[in-house]
């Protein structure tokens, strides 16, 4: 059991200007109609009384970055002829992610498998997930389209934190979980924490408690195997779906990315964006051959990464935090949990 | 970050000749800027590199070159698109990325001592080209060694300068194209009804086939009325892929990445996997 910090309410201002000082700190600010993570700014309003519209996915994995630099130079002895010279660009961040929820913390730790201990390690990812650390705002009150609990997890999930606050009468029960953490914890605006840990814990009993029971997802991976074939259960559940990719965007565990090239005259830059799976250029061939033609291929494809195929390959884990913003943000209600029960209760043929 | 470490970071290479293949395909030779790495580079048959024009981006090839022949490195492209496109515009001299080796190989150490059967059509080729000459460089290894190869027309068919050299080191050539031409003596046909034509035996043999898709199926299910095993033969895929080091996810087919855990597959394998080609 980590350290046990208070924090008081009217206190919290104060410790996000004191992390400021050392590190960029990534919080919840109101944009627009959305709520998004952007670097602490102590006039504009925090908001932390429900999940984020956008994970914090771009702290480690930002929308578009720079990998590469070049810079084609004309021959000074033969002007005919040019060269190229390479650079790779260097991610320096420190920094420290506040307020997001913990099926938006954990997401990263289903990067990290693929990012960082596959054959091939991401050096951009690397270097960022080696700099961030994540302080995180256990649920108190979950929304219906959350189902952490479906997918191994909870409202007070601490994997991939490494502090976690639970809301209290007064103020905040914050944890350490890791040794990054137990460093951020040495505030002198934080007290002893014991005497909330009682409190700390009905909270979190109250909101798992408010999640209800989960269906066993354990044969889902093989039940979606078996319905690899069947195209007319994945134009069935697909049927409504518009291929807008929001689902993707806006998921904590999707990682797909393209790799494109900016020129800006002689020089310019490869970058690396976030892709959408569900369009039918991701995967179109310079011949015109296309793998996944229709949205139910792709659709199959999304829901088997994250159900079937990523749990086979990375030790019977979802790739999925159940934070359920695929549903709230589809514009046709396409419900991954129906899907994914239509799936489990699918007659075996 | 060390520049060693970063798997998106190509090399820097120069094209030392270009042959012109075809209408639409080109052969370019190259050698790698940096001495030590070019003297250094390890690859085995059927692995592939990503070649950067900066400024229109990086694709896929096979290194068709083999092992055994270092003095370049061997791609032919197809211009289909932008990046193809960007490659045909390039000149001796100028210089290009290229990252390498990537992807799986042909399991040319499990095929020693068997008969081997290449089965090719258009750009389809250029990955048996590799093993090919591998072998025959190695040719006490490999029993018999036939190849059939197929285009659309005589000059759809590539590295046509080469095949008598092939006939000389001990490959057995059975050349065809997809209806009559004027001054062709070769065999006339899509691959797969010359293939049923030749009806090689599966005793002690490998197949191994590349081309278009549908010539593919149609090779697979000639070779499997031929009576051969689903690991004796064996086929080389191709896929949209970016990063090619199994990140991206476009070039999955179910669990396994076309780009890391291909592009070389059995049969047996393929038969495994989800049907999604």
């Amino acid at each position: 059991m980590g350290e046990m910090k208070f924090l008081s309410a009217d206190k919290l201002t104060q410790w996000l200007e004191e992390l400021s000082r050392t590190s960029t700190v990534l919080a919840p600010t109101q944009e627009d109609d959305a709520v998004v993570f952007r670097p602490y700014d102590p006039d504009r309003e925090l908001r932390l009384e429900r999940q984020p519209t956008m994970p914090p996915k771009e702290a480690l994995f930002p929308g578009s970055e720079t990998l590469l630099q070049y810079q084609y130079r004309k021959d000074p002895e033969n002007p005919g002829k040019q060269t190229v010279e390479v650079r790779e660009s260097q991610p320096a961040v420190n920094q420290v992610v506040f307020g997001a929820r913990p099926c938006g913390a954990r997401g990263f730790t289903i990067f990290d498998p693929v990012f960082e201990e596959g054959g091939y390690q991401d050096p951009y990812y690397q270097a960022r997930r080696q700099s961030t650390l994540f302080v995180t705002l256990a649920c108190s009150m979950p929304e219906n389209t959350c189902f952490c609990h479906w997918v191994g997890s909870s409202p007070s999930d601490p994997r991939g934190s490494d502090v976690l606050l639970t809301p209290v009468e007064s103020g905040y029960a914050l944890e350490a979980i890791t040794q990054g953490g137990e460093r951020l914890l040495a505030s002198e605006l934080l007290t002893d924490g014991e005497s909330v840990r009682e409190e700390m814990e009905e909270v979190k009993q109250a909101a798992r408690k408010e999640l209800g029971q989960a269906p066993d997802l354990s044969d889902v991976p093989q039940k979606l195997f078996d319905l690899f074939e069947d195209l007319d259960f994945w134009d069935r559940m697909s049927a409504k779906c518009i291929s807008c990719g929001a689902c993707t965007y806006l998921c904590p565990t999707c990682y797909c990315f393209t790799i494109t090239d900016e020129p800006k005259g002689a020089s310019g830059e490869r970058i690396r964006s976030w892709d959408n799976c569900m369009s039918y250029l991701f995967t179109l061939e310079g011949s015109g051959h296309n793998p996944r033609p229709t949205k139910a291929h792709r659709l199959r494809n999304r829901v088997g990464h994250k159900f079937s195929y990523y749990p086979r390959l990375h030790d019977q884990a979802f790739a999925c935090c159940g934070c359920g913003r695929c549903i709230k943000s589809c514009p046709v209600c396409v419900d991954i949990r129906e899907i994914i029960l239509s799936a489990k209760e699918h007659p075996h043929e | 970050m060390n520049s060693a470490a970063n798997p998106y970071l190509p090399q820097i290479g120069t094209i030392r000749e270009i042959i012109q293949e075809t209408p639409t395909i080109k052969t370019f030779r190259v050698t790698l800027d940096d001495p030590q790495a070019m003297e250094g580079l390890e690859f085995n048959p059927g692995q592939v590199a990503q070649l950067s024009v900066f400024g229109s981006g990086e694709a896929t090839f096979v290194i068709n070159s083999p092992p055994t022949r270092k003095e370049f490195l061997q791609f032919s492209v197809m211009r289909v698109g932008e990046v193809t496109t960007a490659l045909h515009d390039l000149k001796v001299g100028d210089q290009l990325g290229v990252r390498a080796p990537l992807g799986n190989w042909f399991p040319f150490q499990e095929m020693k001592g068997k008969d081997i059967v290449f089965i090719g059509g258009g750009i389809g080729m250029a990955p048996l080209r590799t093993l090919l000459l591998y072998m025959l460089d190695n040719r006490e290894d490999y029993g018999d060694i036939s190849l059939i190869y197929g285009a659309r027309s005589p000059q759809d068919l590539c590295y046509t300068y080469e095949f008598e050299e092939w006939r000389s080191l001990g490959a057995n050539l059975t050349l065809s194209v997809d209806h009559e031409f004027p001054d062709w003596d070769g065999r006339v046909g899509f691959v797969p009804s010359v293939l049923a034509e030749e009806a090689p035996s599966p005793h002690n043999t490998v197949a191994v086939t590349c081309g278009p898709p549908i010539m593919i199926k149609f090779v697979l299910k000639g070779l499997k009325e031929l009576d051969f095993e689903d690991d004796q033969i064996i086929t080389t895929l191709e896929k949209r892929m970016k990063c090619g080091i199994g990140l991206c996810g476009r070039c999955n087919i179910g669990t396994h990445y076309v780009c890391v855990d291909g592009p070389v597959f059995s049969y047996a394998e393929l038969r495994s996997l989800p049907a999604e080609m």
